[in-house]
């Protein structure tokens, strides 16, 4: 039992990293990015390809994999987003869902179909004895990245000027460019760390199970469950939803393993129909 | 330090300001007078970069700001305290107030000093800046903009909401503020408040100066005619 609840605080620390880039830019800067999910499976793919013709551990790979996406999610906002930002609130969410399009089919054509994982090397067998428990390598590694990822973007969001302005400029654009704040260079690097940061839960992911070119629908779900359940503009509440999903699914598979994404759905509509807002609203 | 010559401006088809002259004196306050509509929210958003002239120039520390970004205009020492607050919600009142130091100009505006010229904001830095009284806020909007270390300041309606001790206070800061040699201009519904708090007038009416002058030396009807357009 302890096992099982400590695989789900490990894969919920997993769908945390996904959805800590989605609350940035959902709970922080407001904006929804469909696309949100194909870029973390784009990330996935240049991981893929970087191991391929580097011969490196995809954690090797890793930062130039994060530097690259942070590139991509900058040009995002200032290329796509910005351009058609104030001409509704639908505008950013129409632009984003079709560029979620245009990646899945540019994915499928440039890696095909099938599906690909990330070769965990060592580290997939690699297992720690504590007592009677036995973990997987893999899964603790995954834990420490997600707590250290948490607590350098609440640092960076919570205590710097950037975070400040990122904050201030969500809350009025017009009012942080008159004190000074270059609202577009803010957002823009804002969607970059969003995408930098699910670059590291890609790579995770792509170690642990498989993906391919559709499959960023159902990681921006996951994405999403977590930040809602957290609440919006909460990332330690990110991190949390994360857990709970984990755990409930987790819950579910003790019961049948078909029901494991199911139980992380009820608990996802009880926690709403509770705390429409989340469990840590701000 | 301020100087406005033949502006006009606008929105897109909309002409609102025509033919606006002024001047500001370094160190010196402006009071800026008219009716809702007058055009003076267009001469501020005009003066802070937000809105493009259409014609003129304004003069600001010697050099052209007409086309400058206002993120530029702030840098160049320029700043607004905006109608209304317009505190950053989702901050603390000590955090609204570290925002003024995107402007990375130099100078002796420093928390501390804020905390100092406004002693009922230490106790409250942590607090969310929503939480506070609208004179409290109106305190922190104008430590806010000290903090850029400007060289002049844009103070848009600020007794707007406020009880009148609340107003006393926030007039007595900008008494304070001023002895720092800050250029000002405020705009002001409360003409006796406005008159008394500064060196010179000017009464915008229909997007024109309908009356400029010193501010001790004007006779009460003459601005009450040129602010309803009556002889």
């Amino acid at each position: 039992m302890v096992e099982i609840l400590l695989n789900g605080i490990f894969i919920g620390s997993l769908y945390a990293l996904f959805g800590i880039g989605l609350a940035l830019t959902l709970g922080l800067m407001r904006q929804i990015n469909l696309a949100h999910g194909d870029l973390i499976v784009l990330s996935a793919y240049a991981a893929l390809e970087a191991t391929r013709l580097t011969g490196l551990h995809p954690l090797i790979v890793m930062p130039v994999v994060v530097v690259g996406m942070y590139f991509i999610g900058w040009a995002l906002q200032r290329v796509l987003i910005e351009r058609v930002m104030g001409r509704g609130e639908t505008s950013p969410l129409l632009i984003t869902f079709g560029l979620s399009m245009v990646l899945q089919s540019a994915m499928q054509l440039a890696f095909t179909a099938d599906t690909a994982s990330l070769d965990p090397g060592f580290l997939g067998p690699a297992s720690v004895q504590i007592g009677p428990l036995t973990m997987g390598l893999l899964p603790i590694i995954t834990f420490g990245v997600s707590v250290g990822v948490f607590a350098l973007t609440a640092a960076v969001f919570n205590a710097t000027n950037f975070g400040r302005s990122v904050r201030a400029t969500a809350d009025d654009a017009r009012t942080a460019t008159l004190m000074g704040i270059d609202t577009k260079s803010i957002f823009s690097t804002a969607m970059g760390l969003s995408i930098a940061v699910s670059a590291v839960a890609a790579i995770f992911f792509g170690m642990r199970g498989t993906f391919g070119p559709f499959v960023g629908g159902n990681w921006m779900l996951y994405a999403f469950e977590t930040v809602i359940l957290g609440g919006l503009g909460s990332i330690w509440g990110t991190f949390a939803g994360g857990l709970i999903l984990g755990v409930s699914q987790a819950l579910g598979g003790m019961i049948q393993p078909s029901f494991a994404p199911l139980l992380g759905h009820i608990v996802f509509l009880v926690v709403l129909l509770v705390r429409p807002r989340g469990l840590f609203a701000k | 330090m301020i100087s406005i010559t033949n502006l006009h401006a606008g929105y897109g088809a909309l002409a609102v300001l025509f033919g606006i002259e002024l001047k500001v004196a370094r160190g010196d306050c402006l009071a800026l007078i008219g009716a809702n509509g007058a055009g003076k929210s267009t001469l501020f958003s005009t003066l802070s970069g937000l809105l493009d002239a259409q014609q003129g120039d304004i003069q600001f520390d010697g050099q052209s700001i007409i086309g400058l970004s206002p993120v530029t205009i702030v840098q160049r020492g320029l700043i607004v305290v905006p109608e209304g607050r317009r505190l950053f919600a989702s901050l603390s009142v000590e955090e609204n107030l570290l925002l003024g130091k995107n402007s990375k100009r130099q100078g002796n505006w420093t928390l501390e000093r804020i905390y100092d010229l406004f002693p009922t904001l230490g106790p409250l830095r942590h607090r969310n800046a929503m939480a506070l009284s609208g004179g409290q806020q109106q305190l922190v909007a104008i430590g806010r903009a000290l903090m850029s270390n400007p060289l002049a300041l844009l103070c848009d309606e600020l007794s707007l909401g406020l009880s009148p001790a609340a107003v006393d206070v926030v007039y007595e800061a900008l008494k304070t503020i001023r002895r720092e040699g800050l250029t000002t201009i405020i705009v002001e519904q409360d003409i006796g408040r406005a008159l008394s708090s500064s060196d010179n007038f000017a009464c915008i009416r229909h997007g024109q100066i309908a009356l400029a002058g010193r501010s001790d030396q004007v006779d009460r009807s003459a601005i009450s005619a040129a602010y309803f357009g009556t002889h």
